[in-house]
């Protein structure tokens, strides 16, 4: 079954701002989904309109089958989503937050209590529940967010850029809940910004630019397109010059630093053969940026 | 069922706002219209003497009351609803299965609930200063809810069209308190000369105060059924209006 089926789905502002040019979208029921793109590409625009928050131009839009336009309410319910900017209210408390969310649901106050308690705990957040919203950090305000959407059980769950501005220790919980959330059985599609965050989180990926998708396909096929890898290796003793080993393209940023292009039929055995050949010993290395951004910069340039 | 669930929430979401924030909300009123009987009904209106009939401190009680009705109810549901797009949690509401006509029907209840909680405030406090027998309680009854439910639904209105704060108070402060004072709260129309009582027909906030009046101390000066078409037809077309401008999303859509 899908989880999401958008079909030619355009969105012209009223200022004539063309956000979304007809693209077309499926993503799997149980799949945790990447929707990359730079910033103005159509991928807040794509998830307000199926989150009914933006009003679409033309297109179909299917929740788990339901049409987003003829089934409204069964496909709303569907849904659950922790948006990219703070939107509850400041003045209510952590646990009124979550327990209003399912209200709007239609689950009953004392159902609404036993869920929200559970979605509070589950997002370590239950020490908190009678502190004013406004209170919080802003990593507690967006764990109150995924609990809020978390609340009615949604089948498919839309976070927009969820880790922005929190720290590392809280994204890794993050997302461990996450991936927990998934394993469980619920859709995810994920937006951000940290590309290391979508390899290491997501099965299947859209890349959307310009309006327009121009990537889908799932992680491994696309990051199995990259050409070459770069890597920065520290060296044990300073160089002059650029050492010339064949197959290798190096460049020295500092007399330590060597970064090295390392192609696709070629491996990390091999050039350590030809470094040690050279003389050149490596005390460590690290890889020069996420592999998945490399790829990303070069679909989206 | 589930419909239910929601609009229950709501109200009872937007009356814990205001009851939780009384000294903003409940305790104003309550020392405002002390005052306008003090000083209007009791210092002035000793001097003023009878007016169709009845005491100056008498004829002034139901306008006072039905004036913190419109107010209030209307203050509620424009700072309410627009402090929800403000803050941006309307996305709750938009995301959620609720049905516009529940979104409707939860603001402007809240707006009714604190209209009406704060007149039977003012009421109460009017029967320290004056000994009025109520007339006609269907008829006081009920223009005093349908003036609640009209202001509320106008305050939603002003709620969706803001895009700022100044937009919330232009018309409370350069509409409703001037149409409020010249709907014969303080005088009958009937004093005024010939041209000015014809200006003040056009005034939908006599209508209501006097159909309040007839229903307090039973003068009035336009006729009940009057009042209540006029009420009525004002009320069904903002519902309806209400009701399209959530459906296109209006104010509250990209």
């Amino acid at each position: 079954m899908t989880a999401l089926c958008i079909e030619n789905l355009k969105k012209t502002y009223k200022n004539g701002f063309e956000a979304l040019k007809g693209i077309d979208l499926t993503v799997k029921q149980g799949d945790f989904f990447a929707l990359l793109g730079p910033n103005g590409a159509g991928k807040s625009t794509t998830i307000g309109i199926v989150s009914s928050m933006v009003t679409k131009s033309s297109g179909r839009v299917r929740i788990f089958e339901y049409d987003l336009d003829k089934q409204t309410n069964q496909a709303k319910n569907c849904i659950g989503l922790v948006p990219q900017e703070i939107n509850f209210n400041q003045f209510e408390t952590v646990r009124n937050i979550v327990i209003t969310q399912a209200g709007y649901h239609g689950i009953p106050r004392k159902e609404a209590k036993i869920r929200a308690d559970r979605c509070l705990k589950q997002m370590d957040l239950w020490e908190l529940r009678d502190r004013v919203s406004r209170r919080l950090s802003g990593g507690m305000k967006r764990r109150v967010m995924i609990a809020r959407a978390m609340v009615h059980a949604p089948r498919l769950l839309i976070l927009d850029e969820p880790t922005a501005g929190v720290d590392i220790e809280i994204r890794h919980a993050m997302w461990e809940m996450m991936r927990e959330v998934n394993r469980q059985g619920t859709t995810i599609i994920l937006t951000t910004h940290y590309l290391e965050e979508a390899e290491s989180l997501c099965r299947n990926i859209a890349i959307i630019n310009h309006g327009k998708i121009v990537e889908n396909s799932d992680m491994l096929s696309l990051l199995d397109r990259i050409n070459k890898e770069y890597f920065v290796l520290n060296l044990t003793k300073p160089l002059k010059t650029v050492p010339d080993i064949a197959d290798f393209s190096m460049e020295l940023t500092e007399p330590r630093l060597l970064t090295v292009a390392v192609p696709k039929h070629r491996t990390l055995n091999d050039l350590f053969q030809r470094l040690s050949a050279a003389g050149i010993e490596v005390s460590s290395l690290k890889n020069k940026s996420n592999r998945l951004e490399q790829l990303f910069m070069d679909i989206v340039r | 069922m589930k419909s239910s669930v929601a609009l229950t929430t709501i109200l009872a979401k937007e009356i814990r706002r205001f009851t939780r924030i009384w000294p903003q909300t409940l305790l104003p009123p309550a020392i405002t219209t002390s005052l306008y009987f003090l000083i209007f009904g009791k210092l002035i209106g000793d001097r003023v003497g009878l007016i169709n009939g009845v005491s100056y401190m008498d004829y002034i009680v139901p306008g006072i009351i039905l004036m913190a009705v419109i107010s209030h109810s209307y203050a509620n549901v424009v700072s309410s609803f627009y402090s929800t797009k403000f803050q941006r949690h309307i996305e709750e509401l938009l995301v959620s299965p609720v049905p516009n006509w529940v979104i409707l029907v939860g603001y402007t209840g809240g707006g009714v609930a604190r209209g009406m909680l704060v007149g039977s405030i003012v009421a109460a406090i009017s029967t320290v200063f004056s000994d009025f027998q109520v007339q006609n309680w269907p008829v006081a009854i009920a223009i005093f809810i349908l003036t609640a439910v009209l202001f509320a639904l106008a305050g939603f209105i002003n709620a969706v069209f803001a895009d700022s704060f100044d937009d919330i108070s232009i018309i409370p402060n350069f509409v409703l308190t001037p149409l409020s004072y010249l709907g014969g709260v303080f005088y009958s129309v009937s004093m005024l000369p010939a041209m000015w009582q014809q200006v003040s027909l056009a005034n939908p906030i006599l209508y209501m105060i006097n159909a309040f009046r007839y229903g307090l101390i039973g003068v009035s000066d336009v006729g009940i059924e009057r009042s209540f078409l006029m009420t009525g037809g004002f009320i069904l077309s903002l519902v309806l209006f209400s009701l399209w401008l959530l459906h296109r999303g209006v104010g509250i859509k990209n």
